[in-house]
């Protein structure tokens, strides 16, 4: 029994040792929040066009309508990392070949309209999500969040903040071709 | 005192200000429960602040769903799990008690325990040290008599 006793201190320095690398390790991101949707279906919304805007609206049936993996982006004009992100979400929807699904998150029409008239619109559907409550069916915590949802409507990529550095558009190809892959098995 | 007092209405000020007037409900028992609720939901944009005293865009909105999902009729319970639904246990500033949490709960009680453990052997071994030195035990004296007996024979052997 004594001789088990003479380890703990051991073993607990070990154990907090461990935690204390885990907390030091760079790739973690303390301020990162878990995403519950990932790996469940797409949450139940139904949003309407904006209005004067030709794309039409977005509701859950649509994302897994075309059988492919889509990308869900939320956007609004107020939000200035959007307009970071809109040329890249634009050339990658064009180069990758995915249908850019759109939540314009609390915006103003007429805002929403005027942006999409400047930055050019690379969204298949928009849903015009004016209380913000499509949002919070997504457990959004901003903007722009997006989403690759795959071809049965299964969310299996969450990304907070804009698509803008290579990292994140890498991470979204990954993520599209993992899902391309696991539509096609 | 009086200084006192009144940066503590300023301080209160503030904090009732995030809740806005046109949010609050018009049954108190409602809107006591729902203030109830949001204290221990917490802000997704500024983390560490509950909804109850968050002016960001995302924590009034939930404030508002929290109340009018009580009206519909929810208890509050069904409330918080529908948060926890769409945010997962971080919405909450008091994690629940499962199996991604049973480390968090669990390990102060089995550090305690190691700690008492750790230290009962300590006392227990620092008890029989002092009892050794209060006196030697029956079979030591006798050890002790034995020796000293023979060592007294061996001093007269040689003297002799």
């Amino acid at each position: 029994m004594q001789r088990i006793l003479v380890f703990i201190p051991i073993v607990v320095v070990a154990i907090l040792g461990g935690f204390f690398l885990w907390g030091l390790n760079p790739d973690r991101d303390p301020n990162a929040i878990p995403s519950v949707l990932i790996s469940k279906p797409a949450p139940q919304f139904d949003l309407g066009p904006i209005a004067g805007v030709d794309s039409p609206g977005l509701k859950t049936s649509d994302l897994a309508a075309s059988g492919e993996p889509v990308v869900l982006n939320v956007f609004a004009s107020w939000c200035v990392p959007c307009r970071a992100e809109h040329g890249v979400l634009t050339r990658l929807a064009r180069d990758e070949g995915f249908d850019l699904m759109g939540i314009n998150y609390k915006d103003k029409p007429e805002d929403a309209r005027a942006w999409l008239e400047e930055l050019g619109n690379p969204y298949a559907r928009i849903g015009a999500d004016e209380t913000g409550r499509a949002g919070i069916e997504w457990g959004i915590s901003g903007v722009p969040e997006t989403f690759v949802v795959d071809g049965s409507g299964t969310v299996v990529w969450r990304y907070v903040g804009p698509i803008a550095t290579e990292q994140s558009q890498d991470e979204l190809r990954a993520a599209l071709a993992e899902a391309r892959g696991g539509a096609g098995s | 005192m009086k200084h006192l007092l009144s940066l503590i209405f300023v301080l209160l000020a503030g904090i009732a200000l995030a809740v806005e007037p046109d949010e609050i409900l018009d049954d108190p028992e409602l809107e006591a429960r729902a203030r109830a609720i949001s204290k221990d939901v917490r802000c997704v944009v500024c983390q560490n602040e509950p909804i109850d005293s968050s002016n960001a865009g995302v924590a009034r909105d939930l404030r508002i769903l929290i109340r009018e999902r009580l009206v519909a009729g929810d208890s509050d319970d069904e409330v918080r799990d529908f948060l926890v639904e769409k945010y997962g246990d971080y919405v909450l500033f008091k994690p629940p008690f499962n199996a991604k949490t049973y480390a968090l709960w669990l390990a102060p009680l089995a550090l305690l325990g190691l700690g008492g453990l750790a230290a009962a052997t300590v006392f227990s071994r620092r008890r029989g040290a002092a009892d050794a030195q209060a006196g030697l035990s029956d079979e030591e004296e006798a050890i002790v008599a034995e020796l000293m007996q023979r060592f007294g024979q061996d001093r007269q052997d040689k003297d002799g």
